[in-house]
């Protein structure tokens, strides 16, 4: 049986690089006594895969696992199971079981949706982007044909397209989802491809924004949350269409 | 949320930030309002390595099971996070409150080898404490070491204000009682020290001056609080199986060098090689209850999620209960695919078969410690271990299909001669030839055997038999390995045998700190004022510096080493009884040069003193001769 198993990470976990968190899990699901189906062979690993690796550094209310059980009584239980298990920092948010033949989590991956947020000193918290009329500015920058991004590779540097990757972009006023405030704070908030083939990293979005207006924002002045992990819906040709990757059918 | 103590811009700018966040699986959180002392546990090397200790975790969880105690952890920040730290005066933290290391009552700091003692000083000094015992004031944490390099503190002695000799589960509660009825009687910090000299096991410093000969040998301790104790004994629980056990060990959350759970079989040898220093300081050997450890190893398990569980102890095949755990744990692990990792197993028919059963026979290797290439040098370091039994081992061993042989040895032994040392390449090239002869060519795997013959540099110990012995020089050592390499590259078979060794100079400098004494200090101090740190990690040591900072201090390292010591020279750990008696090293010393093995604790009691403890082997043994 197929599980998938939707968390957060945030707090100081956002410092725990993609393997760790691997091994975490692989830790606290023997915690919690959940039946994990094991590959064959001399040495037998749990079979578990995750969607998409999240940086160090990245906050995450979207992060997404697929597990094989042998047996389990309910989705509801192993969340609060497997809730019970989990460290500061980390928190189940969903656990469903996929229909028979469902696409693996990390071939699903098709979408993901972020939320930058600026601070100019960490203990002030968010405040406003230091961009003057940042919204018309963004809306220029996303009406463009081509945005083009030089990117740097271990052969030397590519020239890059983001326009056709970047499906939302947009300057929201929201509460910071890992503030206890409510505060509404100032995010630049997109929508961008996250395939294994057209993957674009949301601060090459906001360098290459930055760069349009002339400005230069220091290293670390800005926190990036992964808001979702999303798969499509719509067939080739159509309008892309995402919705998150616990989304059931039984809702389609 | 969980506040750190530095901002994200400084953990983003270090390697493995996870090192220094806390908020791992089992670390115990308590409101700090709530507790009477506050103790920070420190092991002064980094994460992984100060993680993958037993000895933390179980006073960890013993600590932290009183409820007016609140334990905490701190290891050497790497040298990138050290940097910061000192450029923007960022006093060390804690990793489970994140507060300041200076605001405990305690810093306990534990000394597993000698060459951790740079980062002993890192620790301080990036806590804002004092270096010096004598210059830290009433707000300051009482400074406390422990663990093996206890048995000789005298060149660290200054900078802790107390030592606690032997193992933590005795005394630590009765310190506690002692700091806290002190504090309530508004007693001061000296008062608190004088009160803990007259407890069991307690060492501090601070109360005794040690007096030299012209010739820079003691002539005697004095003391300068009469009421200190002259000699201070170790402190040992003799019910192993009714004590601490961390069953709830903190899981970091990066890989560290021990992964794994941890279960201790037993403390002490039975076995007493002469060059050894925990088979003497651990004696008497007491050994775990079969059944509890089945219990611990289950319960570990569950609380941990860990998928390996190790056998720990110095001498695992003389457990007596091993084949029962063992028939035990196969069986339990095999249904939750949890892997199981052996100790060092003496190489016999029994263990190659549990081998077999819990590893991948071609991917692992065995491994052998001879110690010394000839059996002549093997009965002078009372090494049990015969030709007869590795070649047996070996051809046992490649009959199962093992390709991989792992050899130890050390070199410049007392007594050793260019024999002893050709004796290293010969043995390794017969393992070899056990190889072809035993192993028909068509069932050869890859063709060939894989025999890795390593080396390390003979230093001498205290509360061993050869703390009399003269080590060698560097120069001495460096011809040795030439030597080594030459015996072996003359060998039949030398194809099949790769040679390592170790570095010369940090072995020099390890025997130097081992027996050395309070003139010592001031060139730790120096050395590490010269940015000497991380000493046990070849990419961080500077020999260049250290030889200047002896030469700056006016010390001769020499004078540590390469003096072979007279029989009534006293030494600068006379003081502390670990146990077994100075009569009784001085016999096995002089044994040695005689070539006479002594028989081990089960086979005859060698009256090493360690009986005075009323438990363990010593009293099986009784209880087998009276049946």
């Amino acid at each position: 049986m197929k599980i998938r198993i939707k968390f957060a990470k945030y707090g100081v976990m956002k410092f725990i690089g993609h393997l760790d968190v691997m091994r975490f899990f692989q830790k606290a699901i023997r915690r919690a006594d959940i039946d994990i189906r094991f590959s064959e062979g001399f040495s037998p690993h749990p079979v578990m895969s995750f969607a998409a690796p999240l940086g160090v550094g990245m906050e995450s209310l979207g992060e997404y696992l697929d597990i094989e059980v042998n047996s389990m009584t309910s989705a509801e239980e192993m969340k609060d199971a497997l809730n019970r298990e989990m460290a500061d920092g980390f928190s189940i948010l969903s656990v469903r079981v996929l229909p028979d033949g469902s696409q693996n989590a990390m071939a699903s991956v098709a979408a993901a949706r972020y939320q930058i947020f600026y601070s100019d000193r960490q203990e002030n918290g968010p405040c406003r982007f230091p961009i003057d009329r940042i919204e018309e500015k963004l809306a220029a920058f996303y009406a463009r044909e081509r945005i083009p991004m030089i990117k740097k590779t271990k052969k030397g540097e590519r020239e890059l397209d983001l326009k056709p990757g970047i499906f939302e972009l947009q300057i929201q006023e929201i509460p910071h989802p890992f503030m206890e405030e409510e505060k509404k704070c100032q995010a630049v908030s997109m929508l961008v491809d996250a395939s294994s083939s057209g993957n674009i990293k949301p601060t090459m979005v906001l360098e290459a924004f930055c760069q349009d207006c002339g400005t230069c924002l220091t290293p670390y002045s800005y926190q990036v949350i992964r808001i979702d992990t999303m798969m499509r819906l719509s067939k080739e040709g159509e309008n892309p269409r995402f919705v998150p990757l616990d989304f059931t059918s039984d809702c389609r | 949320m969980r506040k750190l103590a530095l901002p994200d811009e400084i953990f983003m700018q270090v390697e493995k930030p996870a090192r220094y966040i806390g908020n791992e699986i089992n670390a115990v959180m308590k409101d700090k309002n709530s507790v009477d002392v506050r103790f920070c546990m420190c092991f002064p090397d980094i994460y992984e390595i100060g993680m993958s200790h037993l000895g933390i975790q179980i006073l960890y969880s013993m600590f932290n099971s009183w409820e007016d105690v609140w334990c905490e952890r701190v290891y050497s920040p790497w040298i990138d996070l050290d940097k910061i730290l000192r450029e923007k005066q960022i006093p060390l933290f804690a990793l489970e409150s994140q507060e300041p290391v200076r605001n405990m009552d305690f810093l306990g700091i534990t000394l597993q080898y000698e060459m951790c003692y740079t980062n002993i000083l890192q620790i301080l000094d990036l806590s804002q404490i004092p270096l010096f015992a004598a210059d830290r004031g009433e707000n300051e944490p009482i400074v406390i070491g422990g663990g093996p390099c206890s048995y000789n503190p005298e060149p660290i002695a200054e900078f802790f204000d107390l030592f606690y000799i032997g193992e933590g589960e005795t005394q630590y509660r009765a310190l506690m009682d002692l700091y806290k009825a002190n504090r309530k009687a508004g007693g001061n910090r000296m008062e608190f020290l004088k009160m803990a000299a007259t407890l069991p096991g307690i060492y501090v410093p601070g109360f005794y001056e040690e007096e030299y000969r012209p010739d820079g040998t003691i002539k005697g301790r004095k003391k300068v609080y009469e009421n200190a104790p002259d000699t201070i004994l170790k402190e040992i629980v003799m019910d192993v199986s009714d004590t601490y056990y961390p069953l709830k060990p903190v899981v970091p959350f990066i890989q560290i060098t021990q992964d794994r759970a941890v279960l201790e079989l037993q403390r002490g040898c039975i076995r007493g090689c002469r060059f050894c220093q925990a088979g003497q300081l651990y004696r008497p050997v007491r050994e775990r209850d079969v059944e509890v450890l089945k219990k611990y190893a289950m319960e570990m398990l569950q609380n941990t999620g860990y998928d390996e569980i190790s056998l720990s102890s110095l001498s695992s095949s003389d457990y007596s209960g091993l084949n029962d755990l063992l028939e035990f744990l196969i069986q339990e692990c095999k249904k939750k695919h949890i892997n199981i990792s052996l100790p060092s197993l003496r190489i016999d028919a029994f263990s190659l078969d549990i081998m077999s059963k819990v590893q991948d026979v071609k991917k692992s290797s065995l491994t052998f410690a001879p110690e010394a290439g000839s059996q002549r040098l093997r009965d002078v370091i009372n090494k049990g271990l015969t030709k007869e039994d590795i070649l047996n081992g070996a051809a046992l061993a490649f009959e199962g299909g093992w390709t991989r042989v792992k050899l130890y040895f050390m070199l410049g032994l007392p007594t050793e001669t260019e024999e002893d040392i050709l004796g290293i390449g010969e043995l390794s090239n017969e393992i070899a030839a056990v190889f072809f002869d035993t192993v028909p060519k068509e069932k050869r795997i890859n063709g060939k055997v894989q025999i890795v013959t390593s080396t390390s540099f003979f230093i001498p110990k205290p509360f061993t038999p050869f703390q009399w012995a003269r080590m060698c020089t560097k120069e001495e050592f460096i011809e040795k390995a030439y030597q080594t390499k030459k015996g072996i590259m003359a060998q039949l078979n030398q194809k099949s045998i790769k040679y390592n060794w170790h570095e010369a100079d940090v072995s020099v400098l390890e025997g130097v700190l081992a027996r050395g004494d309070r003139k010592l200090a001031k060139v730790l101090l120096k050395a590490y004022e010269m940015g000497c740190l991380f000493d046990s990690w070849s990419e961080c040591f500077h020999n260049d510096v250290w030889m200047k900072a002896f030469e700056d201090c006016g010390i001769e390292p020499d004078f540590y080493t390469t003096r072979e010591r007279r029989e009534d020279e006293i030494f600068p750990w006379d003081f502390l009884d670990c146990g077994v008696t100075k009569e009784f090293l001085l016999r096995e010393w002089k044994k040695a040069r005689t070539q006479t093995v002594s028989p081990n604790c089960r086979q005859q009691c060698q009256g090493c003193g360690a009986n005075r403890f009323g438990g363990g082997v010593c009293v099986e043994n009784k209880k087998g001769t009276e049946r």
